[in-house]
């Protein structure tokens, strides 16, 4: 078996043990190869423990600047026991693997047709370190310094990230710069070449490289959030995590000490959905963030928030479900829990961030839409967005951008006597004007109830009122249509009969996908949807198709389904592609389900064949 | 209850308090509960102490949960911002009411089903992170908009009006609120006025959690022999602590009391709660002496009313998280958002 050779163009996966330190080192190597300007797309596999069992960690390199997961290891580094088997039974043929060879192990061991290189990392470190701990951390940086010689990567991209890292504590930084050459020196001396080469090129450009749970962090502090409230849970927790980070960075009263906002650990998630009904029903903007099994538990107040008409924000880091399912892994799998949230008829909007800049840009917006629609705003991101750090546009803010607080009536206009009716629809669009409390002290009160009330917020059972009220409901849902964030055609070489519908996370795994297919020749439209309700032109693309892939990472096709029941499409035009094993959708699935089905149907069009012929 | 909806007019010859309001005011909407309900009685009692503390309506808001007592906030402050909420959330969202703006009164009404059952869990959080507000439980150990089941507060052994016995052990939430760092704790009972709006009063002039528990009969459902809730039962065994006069700042203290009768305590704005000690052992300022106290005379079947603990130096959840004086409700893109020039550094950090 040739082994692989590969410039730019690989995945190594790195196997370890939850808490030994790994995950710096790991991420260094990622980020060694980004100052390369080689983009990589790594991504975190951990089961639901702490401390001493498996984790891994994945890194695509990939110079044209794919960024979904490949599949497939190229180069595993395997410096856990407990997952040896299966590890190197993951290697494809020809690659390589990379282990620590201080115990010997018996050929049966290993594999015949994939290089092993053995280095005896251990042997080394307790030659080197009288530390326990020290011996582990180091471990782990000498291995990406025999990497990064094995790989061609440069070590002084790497020296310059240490110095990034330890700024003003040399001696940690010196330690580390000694570890990382005590590494190179062995491999330079002992290792012999292989074929996966990184090589300097310029391709990463402007972007930066965030977790989603940080952008969407960030953008609810530029958004104006003041209140969260939060119940731990993965893999959102990371995020209150960091709004209170940026929050203690940027929201300090520089004079006086004291904080622009207030940030509640509650007790459960419906303490912390409550939080955020009561603070947006008094005018401060409000988010929490959960996944799966806290929107479970907030139904009855999302409900309440939509009936009252409460600015409310969700940001839903999707995870495997159901129940407590796959908390460590990815999926879409709370589209139509968000979508139709709570008893009795309701319909929320949700946003379908594709990744961290648009978890940012769509938090912000959120924060806007809730306010202007009065009503939850859920902002759909997942485990693999969230979790990992991927290559994104740049942030982006206008300082003349002011918050859109939506309808809300002033003390001069209640004073003026201008006509306040809560829920009255007084502008033709459904969205009612409201008042925060405190406002006059005559005017402009009311009473806010989850039962049904006449357009004076007065209480009432009378059916004409509950009507009116519903289907003014409505009316404001059409208006979201056009607020919301609007879906993007990707529009394919040729003209072309088939379509594909798309959204969130398997977004990179899918542009791969599409040009995969075009390469093939077969051509396929698609279109990323970016929030619910849909807008006008999602129902034009699907009649401008005679088939329609429905791409998602869940069982059931969830979205097909919301598509389905908002249109009234007939299913059988809607066809499902569906991922849903907890890991990353990739290009090679999909391409290979869309690709299966148009060759099934012979699909290549007569134009299209005379044009390659 | 009644069907004749009050005039709105107000009698010209009306006194108006300080704040320039009537008593008239402070009223809401008709009563929708049972002619005689406690609640009723309770409701009245709130009108009177936001009366007499020239408290202006608009600046409180009235949140509540589910069931009779949280139809209560329909009945009082007509002027104020209601929110009936949950079953048993009403804590998380004053809570988060509180956070968006710390300069109202935030006045929370409950009951024994909507704060002892369902709700128990948002009760205990909200009174440990020193939420500043009126918590009220219009306590009558039973439902009564499902009409009749026991609550969690219905005692050991007392009898349901279909005669059936309960034989779960009653929830005492005056001992937990003590227990969980209430920095204002007390009993009051609906039948009894002159001690329960000063109580009302001393609460809301309180900053920190403060906690009142309410005995109020169902006339419907909680009011026959056995019960341990009824009209009858709780005068007989009613043994307060202490009688209290609420004294504003600047009103004159006129009325004498013996030496060692009275025990003043001035909160944090310089108002007085004048204590008439009725037990002699007791001190409101000892919270485990109070938890004793209370154990003691309820295993005696004796109803323990009046001020049971006050900290007078309480601080609250704002006061726990340092926030701005100005209430975030009111802060801006200018305020809150750190500008694009921090964005670029943080662009350039992630590079």
């Amino acid at each position: 078996m040739k082994p692989i050779q590969a410039t730019n163009d690989f995945v190594i996966k790195f196997a370890n043990v939850n808490g030994s330190g790994s995950a710096s080192a790991n991420e260094l190597f990622a980020k060694s190869i980004l100052r390369m300007g080689v983009p990589v797309s790594p991504r975190n596999i951990f089961p639901s423990n702490i401390q001493g069992l498996p984790t891994w960690y994945e890194v695509r390199v990939n110079e044209r600047g794919w960024l979904g997961r490949r599949g497939g290891v190229d180069m595993m580094v395997a410096m856990n026991p407990q997952t040896w088997d299966a590890d190197i039974a993951e290697i494809e043929p020809g690659g390589y693997l990379f282990y620590d060879s201080t115990r010997p192990l018996p050929p049966s061991k290993f594999r015949d047709d994939i290089t092993v290189i053995g280095m005896p990392l251990t042997a080394i470190c307790n030659r080197t370190y009288a530390d326990a701990r020290q011996r582990q951390l180091f471990k782990n940086i000498m291995y990406i310094g025999a990497l990064s010689v094995l790989l061609d990567i440069d070590p002084a991209e790497i020296e310059k990230l240490f110095g990034e890292q330890y700024k003003g504590k040399e001696k940690l930084l010196d330690s580390n710069v000694k570890a990382l050459h005590l590494g190179r020196d062995y491999a330079k001396e002992h290792l012999a070449p292989i074929g996966l080469k990184v090589r300097r090129a310029n391709a990463v450009g402007e972007r930066i490289f965030v977790d989603g749970n940080s952008a969407a962090a960030l953008g609810c502090v530029y958004g104006g959030a003041t209140v969260c409230a939060w119940y731990p849970i993965t893999p959102s927790s990371s995020l209150a995590e960091a709004f209170q980070k940026y929050c203690m960075k940027f929201r300090v009263d520089a004079e006086t000490g004291e904080n622009k906002f207030a940030i509640v650990q509650a007790e459960d998630e419906i303490a912390s959905i409550g939080m955020v009904v009561g603070a947006g029903w008094n005018g401060a903007r409000a988010f929490t963030t959960t996944s799966g099994p806290g929107i479970s538990l907030m139904n009855e107040f999302i409900g309440l928030a939509y009936f009252a008409e409460i600015p409310v924000t969700i940001i839903d880091v999707q995870r495997g479900g159901p129940s407590t399912g796959m908390p460590t892994r990815t999926q879409q799998s709370d589209v139509l829990a968000c979508a139709y949230a709570s008893h009795g008829d309701t319909k929320h909007v949700l946003l379908f961030p594709e990744d961290p800049r648009e978890c940012f840009d769509f938090s912000a917006q959120a924060l806007d839409l809730a306010d202007r629609l009065q009503t939850p705003v859920f902002v759909l991101t997942d485990l693999d967005i969230g979790m990992n750090q991927r290559l994104t546009a740049p942030f982006e803010w206008d300082d003349a951008r002011a918050y859109d607080r939506g309808k809300v009536m002033t003390t001069e206009e209640l004073e003026a006597g201008k006509y306040f009716g809560r829920y009255k629809d007084v502008d033709g669009d459904g969205i009612p004007w409201r008042t925060y409390p405190a406002t006059h002290p005559k005017r402009g009160s009311f009473f806010t109830r989850g039962t049904s009330k006449n357009p004076e917020a007065r209480y009432s059972e009378r059916g004409d009122d509950y009507i009116y009220n519903m289907q003014r409901l409505l009316k404001k849902f059409d208006t979201a249509k056009a607020l919301v964030p609007q879906p993007i055609l990707h529009a394919a070489n040729d003209k072309t009969r088939y379509g594909a519908i798309y959204y969130g996370s398997t977004s990179p795994a899918m542009d791969e996908a599409l040009a995969a297919l075009d390469a093939d020749g077969l051509h396929v439209d698609a279109l990323r949807l970016r929030a619910f309700p849909f807008p006008d032109p999602v129902a034009q693309f699907i009649a401008a198709h005679d088939h329609m892939f429905v791409i998602e990472q869940n069982r059931d096709a969830q979205l097909r389904s919301l598509i389905v029941n908002e249109f009234g499409i007939d299913p059988a035009r809607l066809v499902p592609v569906l991922h849903y094993d907890g890991t990353p959708i990739t290009a090679r699935f999909i391409a290979g389900a869309i690709g299966k089905h148009m060759h099934a149907a012979k699909v290549v069009s007569i134009e299209s064949k005379a044009a390659h012929s | 209850m009644t069907y004749i909806a009050k005039p709105k007019l107000h009698h010209p010859s009306l006194t108006c308090n300080a704040a320039g309001f009537t008593r008239r005011d402070y009223e809401g909407a008709v009563s929708t509960l049972c002619a005689g309900c406690g609640h009723d009685s309770i409701s009245a009692a709130i009108i009177q102490a936001c009366w007499e503390l020239d408290i202006q309506p608009h600046r409180v808001a009235k949140l509540s949960g589910i069931g009779c007592s949280s139809k209560t906030p329909t009945y009082f402050l007509s002027a104020s911002h209601g929110f009936n909420t949950v079953h048993g959330r009403m804590p998380s969202v004053l809570t988060g009411a509180n956070l968006a703006n710390k300069e109202l009164l935030y006045l929370g009404v409950s009951g024994d089903g909507d704060s002892a059952s369902i709700g128990i869990g948002q009760f205990v959080h909200a009174i440990r992170r020193g939420v500043n507000m009126v918590y009220i439980v219009e306590n009558n150990g039973v439902y009564g908009l499902t009409k009749g089941q026991f609550s969690a507060t219905a005692d050991l052994g007392s009898k349901s009006k279909k005669g059936v016995t309960n034989t779960d052990s009653p929830l005492d939430m005056v001992g937990m609120a003590l227990q969980l760092g209430a920095s204002f704790v007390a009993r009051g009972f609906s039948g009894d006025k002159p001690q329960l709006v000063p109580l009302i009063k001393a609460a809301i002039k309180h900053k920190g959690a403060a906690f009142l528990d309410v005995i109020s009969p169902c006339v419907a459902f909680n009011n026959h022999p056995g019960s341990t809730k009824s009209y009858d039962y709780v005068r007989e065994h009613n043994e307060a602590a202490n009688r209290l006069d609420f004294i504003d700042g600047r009103d004159e203290i006129t009325v004498d009391y013996a030496a060692g009768e009275l025990i003043d305590v001035t909160q944090h704005d310089g108002n007085v709660i004048r204590l008439r000690k009725l037990a002699a052992s007791y001190s409101p300022h000892d919270r485990v002496a109070a938890m004793n106290y209370l154990h003691e005379r309820s295993a005696k079947g004796e109803v323990v009313t009046g001020l049971l603990y006050v900290d007078e130096d309480a601080h609250d959840l704002h006061g726990h998280m340092n926030t701005v004086s100005t209430p975030l409700n009111r802060l801006a893109a200018k305020e809150l958002s750190p500008g694009k020039k921090a964005l670029e550094k943080i662009n350039a950090a992630l590079r």
